[in-house]
Order: C-alpha cells, then sequence, then structure tokens
C-alpha cells in the first residue's frame, strides 16, 4: 500500500492493512535523558489542509510545523491514474514556536492556573497568516501567526542622533504622542494654521525608504477569551460557520464568536442545583465537521449526547442519545466507562469514541449502540486494581479517525498506540511503538499476555533502550502512555505524542 | 542625509515616524498623514506617499485602521477627485487584510470615494477593484468585495451590470459562509440599485437560495435583508415573494433554528408597511401570533419586546382580538425574561388601544405584572407609568401599585431598591401630592436609614428632587419636621447622610428656611464626637456659604467653623479651615 488516493477511499472492499513505517522525530529523546516536565507534549493538532500540524505542552509553548513535500495535486493525479507507486509522503519542518500560556495566580479563588496547553484548534487561514486557538484550564486565546517584514529604514530626513540631540523640537515629537493623540492639538497643529505649504510640497523633504526585505515569523495574540469557566476547559471546537467556536468545562459548554471575547453564550449547563447531587460530567465536546447546528458532548458515566442548537438557546435537552449498557458490573465499571475524548469523522456520520478500555465507532443515525467496538489494551483488565491505586485509570486518552474514515486510532501505555480497520469485515489491528522502529515484532517474550489478544495481528516490543522494566517482568509501562495522537486529514499519516518526542509514521 | 530647514523639523520627524518602532508614533503620524501629504504636495503625495502606504499593509492593526480611515477623506489631498484613483490601491489592500474592523473601515472609506469619483473613473478603476475583490484567492477580499456592489452598479454599462449581477450571484453561493453572510447582510442595499426588472428576475432567486442555505447563521441575515426588499418590491411582489418566505420562516416545522425565529420577530413589523393591510391581516398578524407563543423564551422575548410596534401599524381591531389574548398568555409567561420584556412595552399599548379597550382588557395584564415575583418586571410597569396615566389616569391602578412599590421598595436586593428610589418623582408627578403623602411619604424617609450607602445616597436625592416637584413649602411640612429626630441616630453613618441631605435640600428650600430650620441642626452637629461628622459640618457650611446672607455667615457659621478649626483632628482641622477661607473669599468679592 502506498499513500493512497481519495478515489478508492470509499471502496466498499476491505482495504489491504496499511504498513506503517517510521518518518521523522521532532525533539528525540537521547538514551538516559531527564524529560523536562514542561517539554511533555499535551495536545496536537493537524490543520484542515494537512499542510500544518501544531503541538502544545505543558510548558504553554505552542509549535507549529509546515509540510515540506511537493504538494502539487494536479501533478498527483496523474501519478496516480499512471499507477506509479509514490515514494512521497507527509514530510514537517519546524516552522516556528511562541509562548501561549503564562503559569497565573487567581487571586480571587487562591487556585494556580497551569500554563499547560489543553487543546490547540486551528481556525480558517486568511492572507497567508495562519490563526489557532489554544487553551489551558481557564483561557482560550486566539493567535495569528504570520510573515512580517523586518525593517531596516535606509533614508531618513533626519539623522536619529542629530534629531535626539536637537533640544525642543525633536523632544517634544517623542514626548508627545500622548498628548496630541486625544484631540489632534499638539505641537505638530501649528503647522496648518501659520505655515503656509507652497503648491509643490518641499522637495527636501523625504519618505523613509524600506531597505531590506527579510520576513520572520511572529505570532500576535489577537483576542483572549477569559473568565468564563468555572472548571477546567476540557475542549474547544470550531464551528463549521467559520465564526464561533465553543468552550467546553466539566460542567458547562459555552459558545464564542471568534471576534468577539467579552461575551460567551452559555449552551449546555450540567451543573445541578445542589453539587452533591453531582453524577456526571463533561469530557469532551465537538462541533459536527459541517452541520453547523449539530454538536456533540460526551460525559464521564460514557454516554455520548448530541444536541440541536436550532432547538433552543440553552441546551440542556439532548436531540440524541448514545449509550451503551455495561456488561457485568464491577467496581471499575463507571470509572473505565468514563470517555475520555470524542471525534466527528470528516463525512459527519460517525463518531469515535475513547473510553479507558475501548475504542467505540457510533453512526449517528443508530443510537442502539456503537457500530463497532476496539479493544484497546484488554491485556490490562487483570491490572485495573494497580492502574486504580496509581491513578493511571482516570489517564485522558485521545482517539481519532483518518481523513477516509476507514481507520482509527489511539494510544496506550509503553508508547504504544493502535490502528484498527473499521470498515466492516475489516480484521486490521494494528499495534505499533512510538519510535523510530514501530514495527518491531516482538517474538523474544513469549510471557507477554499481550499474546492472549486475537485481535493482536502484530505484537510489538516494547523498544530496547527501555527496556529495563521488561526484566522485572512487568511488560508495561504506566508512566510512558500516549495520550495524544492526530491523523492527517487526507493522507494516511499518524503524528503522535511520546513525552516530549513528536513521532510521525506514514503508510 | 538631507539637510533639513530649521522649520520643516516637524514635519520630516512626522514623516520619519511612520517607520517609528514605536506603535504610538506611528498611529500619530498616520494621523497627521493630510500634513504630511500637503507637506509633499499633490504630486509627490500621489506618486510617493500613496505607493508608500500601499507598502505598509502588515503593520499593526490599529495603525492599518487609522490609514484606512485618513485614506477615506484623502481626495484633496491628491490633486481632487480626477486623481481619485490613486486613492484604490492602498484602501484595496487594506481591504484582504484579516481583521474584521480594518477591513470594514476600509470598504466604508471606499464608498466614499466611489461616491465622489466620476462615472469613467468608476468604470476604469473602481469596478475592476470590484470585480478583483469579488476573485480574490483569501474569503477576506472576497467579503469586502459585497459591500462595494451598490457603489459599483449604478455606472455600470450594461454588459459590466450583467457581470455584476452574476458576480454577486456567486458570492451567495461562496464555499465559505463568512462570504455569504457578507453577501446576505449587503443584499438589500444593493437590490435598491439594481433595476426593477432584474430585481424579480435575478436578485429574488438569489434571496430565495439565501433563504434556503445549510448554515443557519446565513439564513437569518437573509432574514434581515428580507424588510429591505420588501420595500423595494411593488407591494403585489412582496406579498407574492417575501411574504411567504418569512411566513415558512415564523414556523416551527419549517425552520427548526430559533435564531432565525428570534430574527423575523425583530423583522417582522418592518415588513408590514411593506405589503399592505390585507396581507398583514391574513398572514403577518398570524405568524406573529405563532411567534409570540412560540416554544423557545428568546423568540417570544424578541416578539414581545416588538408588539407595541407592530400593534400601532394594525388598525385597532386586529390587536384586541389576535394580539392580546397572547399577551394575557404572557404575562403568565413561565421566563421571567418574557414578563419583562413584556412590562417593558405594554404600556405603550395603551394609547394604541384607547381608553375602553385598555379598561377592560389591559388593565388585567398590568395588574398581574405588577404582582409578578420577579422586581424586574414591576420596575418595567412602574417605570413607564406616565403613558398608560396619559389614557386611564392612574386611579384605576393605584390600589395595586401601591403595594408593588411597598414591595419593591423592601425588596433584599438594593439595586432594585435603587431602582424604585430612582422612578419616585415620576411617581410623586404622576400620582399627585395627596396620595404621595398619605402612602409614599414615610417610605422616602425610611430610605435615609437604608444599609447600604447608595441607597441612603439616592435617598437624598430624592428628597431633593421631591422638594423640588412639590415645593419648599411641601418639603417644610412634611420632611423638616423629620430632620431632627433624624440626626440623632445613634450610628454616625446615618447622621452623615442627614448632613448629606440638608446640604442638598439648603439649595431648594430658599434662604429663610435654611437659616431657620437647617443650619441649626448643622451646627449643633458640629458638637458631634465623631470627627467625621464633623469635617463633613465644615463641608456642608462651606457650601452654603455662597447662598446665606453675609450676616449668617459672620454670626453663626464662622464661629463654628472656627470652633472646629481648633479641632484636635487633623481632618476637621483641615476641612474647617478650607471653609473658613472661603468665607474669606465671599467677604472679599461682596
Amino acid at each position: 500500500m502506498n499513500g493512497k488516493g481519495p478515489e478508492d477511499a470509499r471502496a466498499p472492499a476491505v482495504p489491504p492493512p496499511l504498513e506503517w513505517k517510521f518518518s521523522q522525530v521532532f525533539g528525540e529523546r537521547a538514551a538516559g535523558e531527564e524529560v523536562q516536565e514542561v517539554d511533555i507534549i499535551s495536545a496536537i493538532e493537524f490543520d484542515k489542509s494537512g499542510d500544518h500540524l501544531a503541538t502544545g505542552d505543558r510548558g504553554g509553548r505552542v509549535v507549529l510545523f509546515e509540510r515540506t513535500d511537493v504538494r502539487d495535486h494536479g501533478c498527483r493525479r496523474d501519478l496516480e491514474s499512471l499507477d506509479y507507486p509514490i515514494s512521497r509522503h507527509p514530510e514537517f519542518r519546524y516552522k516556528t514556536e511562541f509562548q501561549s500560556h503564562e503559569p497565573e495566580f487567581d487571586y480571587l479563588k487562591s487556585l494556580e492556573i497551569e500554563e499547560k496547553i489543553n487543546k490547540i484548534r486551528w481556525c480558517q487561514m486568511a492572507n497567508g497568516a495562519l490563526f489557532l486557538l489554544s487553551t489551558n484550564d481557564k483561557t482560550i486565546k486566539f493567535w495569528k501567526v504570520q510573515e512580517k517584514k523586518v525593517k531596516r529604514i535606509s533614508k531618513m530626513n533626519l539623522d536619529p542622533s542629530q534629531a535626539a540631540a536637537n533640544g525642543s523640537i525633536a523632544s517634544s515629537s517623542t514626548a508627545s504622542p500622548r498628548v496630541c493623540l486625544p484631540n489632534g492639538g499638539c505641537s505638530y497643529n501649528y503647522m496648518s494654521n501659520d505655515f503656509s505649504f507652497p503648491p509643490g510640497g518641499f522637495p527636501s523633504l523625504r519618505l523613509p525608504a524600506v531597505a531590506s526585505q527579510e520576513t520572520s515569523l511572529v505570532a500576535r495574540c489577537r483576542r483572549i477569551y477569559a473568565h468564563a469557566h468555572d472548571y477546567h476547559i476540557n475542549s474547544i471546537s470550531n464551528n463549521s460557520d467559520g465564526e464561533t467556536f465553543i468552550s467546553a468545562d466539566d460542567l458547562r459548554i459555552n459558545l464564542w464568536n471568534l471576534e468577539i471575547s467579552n461575551q460567551s453564550f452559555n449552551i449546555v449547563d450540567v451543573k445541578p442545583a445542589n453539587m452533591e447531587d453531582l453524577t456526571e460530567v463533561i469530557t469532551s465536546a465537538e462541533f459536527h465537521p459541517n452541520r453547523c447546528n449539530t454538536l456533540a458532548y460526551s460525559s464521564s458515566k460514557g454516554s455520548i449526547r448530541l444536541i440541536d442548537l436550532r432547538q433552543s438557546a440553552l441546551c440542556d435537552n439532548h436531540s440524541q442519545l448514545f449509550e451503551e449498557a455495561p456488561g457485568s458490573r464491577s467496581f471499575f465499571t463507571e470509572i473505565i466507562a468514563s470517555i475520555s475524548d470524542i471525534k466527528f469523522g470528516q463525512d459527519g456520520r460517525h463518531i469515535l469514541s475513547r473510553d479507558y478500555m475501548t475504542l467505540k465507532l457510533w453512526d449517528i443515525n443508530m443510537d442502539s449502540g456503537p457500530v463497532a467496538t476496539f479493544q484497546v489494551h484488554e491485556y490490562l483488565r487483570p491490572q485495573l486494581c494497580d492502574l486504580y491505586e496509581s491513578d493511571s485509570i482516570f489517564d485522558k486518552f485521545e482517539c481519532c479517525l483518518s481523513g477516509d474514515g476507514l481507520r482509527v486510532a489511539t494510544g496506550s501505555y509503553s508508547n504504544l498506540f493502535r490502528v484498527f480497520g473499521c470498515v466492516a469485515g475489516s480484521t486490521e489491528a494494528a499495534t505499533l511503538e512510538a519510535s523510530k522502529n514501530p514495527m518491531r515484532r516482538q517474538g523474544q517474550n513469549p510471557a507477554r499476555p499481550a499474546r492472549s489478544l486475537s485481535s493482536l495481528t502484530r505484537v510489538v516490543r516494547r523498544g530496547a533502550e527501555t527496556s529495563g522494566i521488561d526484566a522485572n517482568g512487568n511488560s508495561y509501562d504506566f508512566t510512558t502512555k500516549l495520550l495524544h495522537l492526530a491523523w492527517h486529514p487526507t493522507e494516511n499519516s499518524i503524528a503522535c505524542a511520546a513525552a516530549n518526542s513528536l513521532y510521525m509514521y506514514y503508510a | 542625509m538631507a539637510m533639513i530647514d530649521e522649520p520643516l523639523y516637524p514635519i520630516a520627524i512626522l514623516i520619519d515616524e511612520l517607520k517609528n518602532e514605536d506603535i504610538q508614533l506611528r498611529l500619530n503620524s498616520i494621523r497627521r498623514l493630510s500634513t504630511i501629504a500637503r507637506a509633499l504636495g499633490e504630486e509627490r503625495t500621489r506618486k510617493e506617499l500613496i505607493p508608500f502606504l500601499s507598502e505598509n499593509n502588515d503593520d499593526d492593526d490599529e495603525v492599518l485602521l487609522a490609514m484606512a480611515e485618513e485614506l477615506g477623506v484623502f481626495i484633496p489631498y491628491v490633486g481632487g477627485v480626477e486623481y481619485a484613483n490613486v486613492l484604490l490601491p492602498p484602501l484595496e489592500t487594506l481591504c484582504t487584510v484579516e481583521e474584521t474592523f480594518v477591513r470594514d473601515k476600509a470598504v466604508e472609506s471606499l464608498c466614499r470615494i466611489g461616491a465622489q469619483m466620476k462615472k469613467n473613473d468608476l468604470v476604469d478603476w473602481f469596478i475592476p477593484l470590484v470585480k478583483r475583490l469579488a476573485a480574490c484567492e483569501w474569503f477576506t477580499g472576497r467579503v469586502s468585495s459585497c459591500g462595494l456592489f451598490h457603489i459599483a452598479y449604478p455606472s455600470a454599462p450594461d454588459q459590466l451590470k450583467v457581470e455584476l449581477r452574476s458576480i454577486y450571484g456567486q458570492l451567495c453561493q461562496d464555499d465559505m459562509p463568512t462570504v455569504r453572510r457578507a453577501a446576505a447582510s449587503n443584499l438589500g442595499k444593493f437590490a435598491a440599485t439594481v433595476e426593477q426588472s432584474y430585481l424579480k428576475t435575478e436578485i429574488m432567486p438569489i434571496f430565495d437560495d439565501l433563504t434556503q442555505d445549510d448554515q443557519d447563521s446565513v439564513r437569518l441575515l437573509a432574514v434581515e435583508s428580507c424588510a429591505a426588499l420588501g420595500k423595494l418590491l411593488a407591494p403585489l411582489d412582496c406579498v407574492a415573494h417575501i411574504l411567504p418566505v418569512i411566513v415558512n420562516f415564523s414556523r416551527v416545522l419549517l425552520d427548526k433554528s430559533w435564531r432565525v425565529r428570534y430574527m423575523v420577530a425583530n423583522q417582522l413589523y418592518e415588513l408590514c408597511e411593506a405589503v399592505g393591510p390585507e396581507p398583514t391581516r391574513a398572514d403577518l398578524v398570524p405568524a406573529y401570533v405563532r411567534l409570540l407563543r412560540d416554544n423557545e423564551a428568546e423568540v417570544r422575548i424578541a416578539a414581545a419586546g416588538k408588539v407595541t410596534k407592530f400593534c400601532r401599524i394594525l388598525n385597532p381591531q386586529l390587536p384586541i382580538q389576535h394580539i392580546l389574548p397572547c399577551l394575557k398568555e404572557l404575562s403568565s409567561d413561565s421566563s421571567q425574561h418574557v414578563r419583562s420584556a413584556l412590562a417593558s412595552v405594554i404600556m405603550g399599548m395603551a394609547p394604541i388601544l384607547g381608553k375602553d379597550a385598555t379598561i377592560e382588557q389591559l388593565l388585567p395584564i398590568f395588574l398581574s405584572l405588577l404582582k409578578d415575583e420577579f422586581p424586574d418586571v414591576r420596575l418595567n410597569i412602574i417605570s413607564k407609568l406616565d403613558q398608560i396615566n396619559q389614557v386611564i389616569g392612574i386611579d384605576l391602578l393605584s390600589q395595586s401599585l401601591l403595594p408593588a412599590i411597598m414591595e419593591l421598595a423592601e425588596d433584599r436586593h438594593w439595586r432594585v431598591r435603587l431602582a424604585i428610589i430612582e422612578y419616585i418623582p415620576l411617581l410623586a408627578s404622576q400620582l399627585g401630592v395627596g396620595f404621595f403623602d398619605e402612602k409614599l411619604g414615610a417610605l422616602c424617609m425610611q430610605w435615609l436609614e437604608d444599609k447600604v450607602f447608595s441607597i441612603r445616597d439616592a435617598a437624598a436625592n430624592n428628597l431633593k428632587h421631591l422638594a423640588e416637584e412639590f415645593g419648599p413649602e411641601w418639603a417644610m411640612q412634611h420632611i423638616i419636621p423629620q430632620v431632627p429626630d433624624k440626626i440623632s441616630n445613634p450610628h454616625y453613618l446615618y447622621r452623615m447622610t442627614i448632613l448629606h441631605a440638608i446640604s442638598l435640600l439648603a439649595h431648594v428650600m430658599g434662604i429663610d428656611i435654611t437659616c431657620q430650620k437647617l443650619l441649626p441642626v448643622v451646627i449643633a452637629s458640629s458638637k458631634d464626637r465623631v470627627p467625621n461628622i464633623k469635617f463633613n459640618v465644615a463641608k456642608v457650611l462651606q457650601s452654603l456659604v455662597p447662598i446665606l446672607d453675609q450676616s449668617v455667615v459672620e454670626n453663626m457659621i464662622r464661629p463654628c467653623l472656627v470652633e472646629l478649626s481648633e479641632d484636635p483632628d487633623v481632618d476637621v482641622r483641615y476641612f474647617a479651615n478650607q471653609a473658613l477661607q472661603a468665607c474669606d473669599q465671599v467677604m472679599v468679592s461682596s
């Protein structure tokens, strides 16, 4: 399988399994290198075209990458129709980075606000400038990243040093702006009254000339949407109308206009009158990719609700509810049912949800149950007690769908991530490791419990560089978890975060 | 380095600062662009300054905004209207920037310039610009182009007009909802310039498409253009084309989006005039009734808020038959915001319905709203009391009014108490002295002892307003006698309020009463044990100095102040000395 043509994407037949190859790594850790907490990646997002990729980290930074391989669609299509193998796959390079959020302290509530970036969402590009939203627990920011000319002024009327030395006039001009601005009445004013301008102007005056045409990338924060969330923001999502977006915290979802930062509308509020009655919180929310009035949110009880913004201003009543009755009940049933992430497929018909043990694919036309369920790491089920003790059971794994909707992916522990084919009849289920050798087969370690999993067609051994844990017989490492990953919108390419490193794979 | 003559220094600096690092300096230079242009002369402005500005398109938005604004009034500086076209390129660039407010300003300036340009120049320069923007790669340019068609179109020759109409049609089907929104919201303006014959054949189909757009935000802007289009079309065409659209929008089943219906509720009354009385009765009244009974509270709020405007256009029978029953329902609506919106406009219905219908139908609604559990509703009714007073007089209401006022006056929320105090002068003028004395007089004094400062402060001001309304005689009888009692309040903050009230009253009561009744109270307070009271006495006395006779000042005020000026407290001494200085000044000036 090479690249992929959008033409065959809708083919009803089960596509052959993908063979994943390592593409790139950014911020690879040297052996034995300590990971700095602030460098750990906490959000990954491709833009709509797939030409840009953004990551956010716990230190409040946003790093942007841009695609370098030539993207000439006409040419590509020709090649594809000739059935030539295309060796090209998306390759990215570092573009720029900026500090999006800083640690803050809320003095009214005596609360520290972490700078960690929870989510990044790309907005419509305009004039060659990139726009994106980034959020930490409380504050959403709207960023514009743009090439700016570096100004180097060559010709001026006055020598700056001379002007500075030239007492009264020069100093009045530099000191005056504040005086001038409010009413325009300032030292310059006399020019228009007492001064007669010759019809041809003064030939000795000239405009400053800009010498250098170098450009540099500048990120500017254009708007800050703050003070609208009492709880931690877990999601932001753009509407297809291009002018609004939502932000969701544990109990509320707010609707914003991108251009208005001082007001938002609360559209969902699940806060009970008495907080002791609280049984369920919002864990994730996303707008439908093309229906402007539909959004979905997931809850800690494992349900997904679809709401229709047209019905009423306050959408406390869902229009559709998706949930699955749990089979056997145990102490952990409710905890592991909590959905950590939902994503709409690009077609807008499917919703992918991730709970602790499974990935579920839902058809929005069928609310009786998921159309497919994928076990992500069933071999951990006996360990739930340990996972609970170490709080790992509350880890929030993200999930993603391929652009063509044929496959889904999500992360697990030991820096593993899994890719499943979701076309009916597909048995594709790959386990990959976020390392330079993702498909390294595991043969030497027969004691591994994963082997018992029938759905695992390929089993992967953890990389040799972290093999220290193998020795004590515990073959999964709960501290190295792969929470964040994203699928390229048009190609089979996955970006995933292992601690501070960004790994990219293609098939 | 060029040698600059001494007098040119300021201009030279201004020009240099066009590229300064400091945004404030750049802004300042841009705002003085006309001075720079005059110093350069018209020709160099055209050949150098304008191209220079065109290059400057990556500056900060604040600078770009100022530039867009300045360029709109720049025609005189480039040599008059015949050269206006040189201003177009920089504004065209500004029409494509990402920041909406810069684009809007650039479009506004382009329209201003275009309106002055000669027909030939428009064809040669302006129309090509509109076409370029409409075909712009980025949506920003396409959005801006929508606002320029109404300037470009009238001067275009027929061939170009065909093209412009078709381009506008394409913009209404653009991939980006943002562009379609811009096209929808400018449709009315553009349609006003299009010939009557094309309105029906070309503009109406565009309008129809927009009203069926997938995006709610586009549809609701199309609703906004309904009224504008309706006024352009002949009434018959309006009935045929616009009316069905808007009536359909008002039905929940046909448009599920409450935001669209909200827009309809806000716009409907404007359409009544365009369609004429008969279709209004047959179609718009039922549509409006549906909106008043919509299941979304926001829609009912919008509809209720427009009820007076809507009914004013109808003949009085229609509202009585169709609208009034809805209003009765709304007066007990489950949403307090709906009731509040209703309460703020329903008084306006009285003049429309006339006396009999008001007494028979509206009065019960007023009364029920006056008893509403939500204070805003009651306040809204009370705030518009004068409107109903003109029609049926206040007697019929007064029985219910009083409990409502009493309750608001003692409301738990001080903002509510504050609001009712602010309406007291209005109430006093409407109710008349007799009623007021009997029922409300005591309240006004009671507020002086409220727990919240703002209320006490407002109460003091209120006394002054009342004294103005009813005259000093009345105040002499009803307010002044209570003052000695109040000033002996054990809490100094309340005593301070009374002092404040006295200083306000003194200015409306006239010299005699002030000297006889008020001044002694103030002077007595100078013996208070709390320094805050004492220096406030000094302040009050200072404010009284200009309005009292000099003999009074010398005999009563000055001795008191002299005593205060020797007070152990530093603040008291300070304010006493200030007041003494004021006394001296009056002495000197007289």
